[in-house]
């Protein structure tokens, strides 16, 4: 049973998710992740990369194409799509010859396009346009199978960036500031408003728990980018990069001062794809099959004002960490691997205390981070990089927490137990977690 | 360069006008105490339509701050860097408003100070609300 609203568990009150235990995650895969799409390279479009990444999940499944009767395609997640629609925002460039000759396969992936494009998707009697981004998607895809709309669910993610600065068209290059951006935009308060509001709820925190920024983001930040660098698939793994260094991360640019560049994602051109099936069917696949024990979507709380403040972060927040706990089962302290998005680095503090992972109360994250977060420790936090360490890839949460579960993370694997995790591509007041475990319930 | 020049819909009219003559006004709820902004269609607390303006006290205080410094918003660019405060109205410390806290050098802005409303001409005709630090 979902919600009256169809399928989105985004309430409190809803109890333990009645599927639980019955869907698995049974492959992930991952295509290149670049900086960019230099808008000539057919081999690296973002059609290209969506069919790469399903390839790779199905084979880490065991699956063939011919076996997949649901197809989730989430087709645009442009790095700056309110400044400007993929189409406008890019440098001119020509079509090429068919399949690439519009926008779709190029900057965007339809299912319809994946449908005519991928070889092998013969089976597919279920794909929905128009899928939630992967923090609601993967709940969608759960629910999908979980419902019986199909068995073999491909659920695939895009990650896409063009040439250029990104956020600069649209309404951000007028003099006028209409509709919801007359409160803010006349001040320059734009960039993302929940860039703004996190900003100002950590340096509210900072106030009100006597610390600084940079002593609460930089373990949190360098402890990202080290677990990135042993993320086999990462953007700094795969591209040449040697680790940032607390100096670096110091001496960074600033962009909303404190905040300097590394508290913000990289934008990139990616795409990831997950394998669900039921549990019944994932016995017989190739992985161990990691277990969906709930998914939530939904918000947490709407600000007041102008923004929101601190308390109403984490009011939102603590509401947000009751649903996932009350739709799951769990309890804080049965809550092994965590990892909360965090596109921008004031998320992860504040989910940690919300969540109260491995006891973190209010107040308490400026001096958990001074501890041992390391994969290797006793409180491996964002094991697995996240968007920080791996790129805007919004993956990373995702297969980490499967790669924990199954056992295998590699460098990364904790040292921990590791058979329940919370993951989430949840932005600031969202509710989009998704919880695992590595047995059925 | 200037700022942004905010434009007035059905909903914020009252409030812009209220702007033009140098008053700061908020939302305020008939049926409840609550006062908003900015604007709603109903009230954040019991729901009513029946919704009128208050004139403020026109004073606050600081919150917090940031300094922005990579801006997307083409008209500001050429300001950068410049403060984005955070003020907290006095009547009701859940209203907020931003503020360029104008002549108040980037990074030593007091928080905590008191402020009271000014108003900043951004087109001909035209005010915005904007703070100063009250000495």
């Amino acid at each position: 049973m979902t919600t009256e609203t169809g399928w989105r568990r985004d309430r409190k009150g809803l109890g333990v998710w009645p599927h639980q235990g019955k869907v698995a995650i049974t492959g992930w895969g991952m295509s290149p992740v670049d900086r960019r799409w230099d808008g000539v390279s057919m081999d690296r479009t973002l059609g290209a990369f969506c069919i790469l990444a399903a390839q790779r999940a199905l084979e880490d499944a065991g699956v063939s194409p011919e076996e997949v009767d649901g197809l989730l395609q989430c087709p645009n997640n442009m790095a700056g799509a309110n400044g400007g629609s993929s189409a406008s925002w890019g440098p001119y460039r020509p079509y090429f010859p068919p399949p690439y000759d519009s926008e779709d396969g190029l900057t965007v992936v339809t299912g319809k396009w994946m449908l005519n494009n991928m070889p092998g998707l013969t089976g597919v009697t279920y794909a929905p346009e128009a899928l939630p981004d992967i923090g609601e998607g993967l709940g969608f895809a759960a629910e999908a199978v979980a419902t019986g709309k199909c068995e073999v669910a491909l659920y695939i993610y895009t990650a896409n960036n063009l040439e250029g600065r990104y956020r600069r068209g649209g309404d951000n290059a007028r003099d006028y500031a209409e509709g919801p951006n007359q409160w803010n935009f006349p001040w320059g308060a734009n960039t993302l408003s929940l860039q703004i509001d996190g900003t100002i709820c950590i340096q509210q925190y900072c106030a009100r728990y006597g610390t600084t920024w940079e002593e609460l983001m930089a373990p949190l930040i360098l402890t990202e980018h080290r677990n990135g660098m042993m993320t086999s698939w990462g953007f700094y793994a795969t591209n040449g990069a040697s680790g940032l260094t607390t100096e670096d991360y110091l001496a960074s640019r600033p962009i909303a001062w404190p905040a300097r560049i590394w508290d913000y994602d990289r934008p990139v051109n990616a795409a990831g794809a997950f394998v669900l099936t039921t549990a019944e069917r994932a016995k017989d696949m190739r992985q161990k099959p990691v277990y969906v024990l709930n998914h939530n979507q939904g918000r947490g709380n709407v600000a007041r004002s102008s923004y929101l403040t601190l308390d109403e972060w984490m009011v939102g927040k603590r509401n947000i960490a009751e649903m996932v706990y009350e739709g799951s089962g769990l309890r804080a302290q049965d809550v092994d691997i965590f990892n909360p998005y965090d596109g921008f680095s004031p998320f992860m503090p504040l989910a940690l205390e919300a969540f109260e992972w491995h006891g973190v109360k209010e107040g308490e994250a400026k001096d958990f981070v001074k501890g041992d977060i390391s994969v290797e420790g006793p409180h491996p936090f964002l094991s697995g990089g996240g968007n920080l360490g791996c790129g805007r890839t919004r993956t990373a949460m995702y297969i980490d927490g499967i790669e924990q579960l199954r056992g295998t993370a590699g460098a990364r694997q904790v040292n921990v137990k590791a058979e329940t995790a919370v993951v989430a591509y949840a932005p600031a007041m969202s509710a989009a977690y998704l919880t695992l475990a590595s047995s059925p319930p | 360069m200037p700022k942004l020049i905010p434009v007035p819909d059905d909903l914020s009219k009252p409030f812009w006008d209220a702007v033009n003559e140098r008053k700061l006004v908020v939302q305020s709820c008939a049926d409840c105490p609550t006062l908003q902004y900015p604007p709603k269609p109903t009230c954040l607390d019991c729901g009513s339509e029946n919704l009128g303006w208050k004139e403020t006290s026109g004073r606050g205080r600081i919150s917090t701050y940031v300094v922005m410094m990579d801006i997307h918003l083409a008209r500001r660019v050429e300001d950068q860097p410049f403060n984005l405060a955070f003020i907290e109205l006095d009547d009701d410390p859940k209203i907020n408003f931003y503020s360029n806290l104008p002549g108040v050098p980037v990074r030593q802005v007091p928080i905590g100070a008191a402020v009271e409303v000014i108003f900043e001409e951004v087109a001909p005709g035209q005010l915005i609300h904007e703070w100063k630090i009250v000495e």
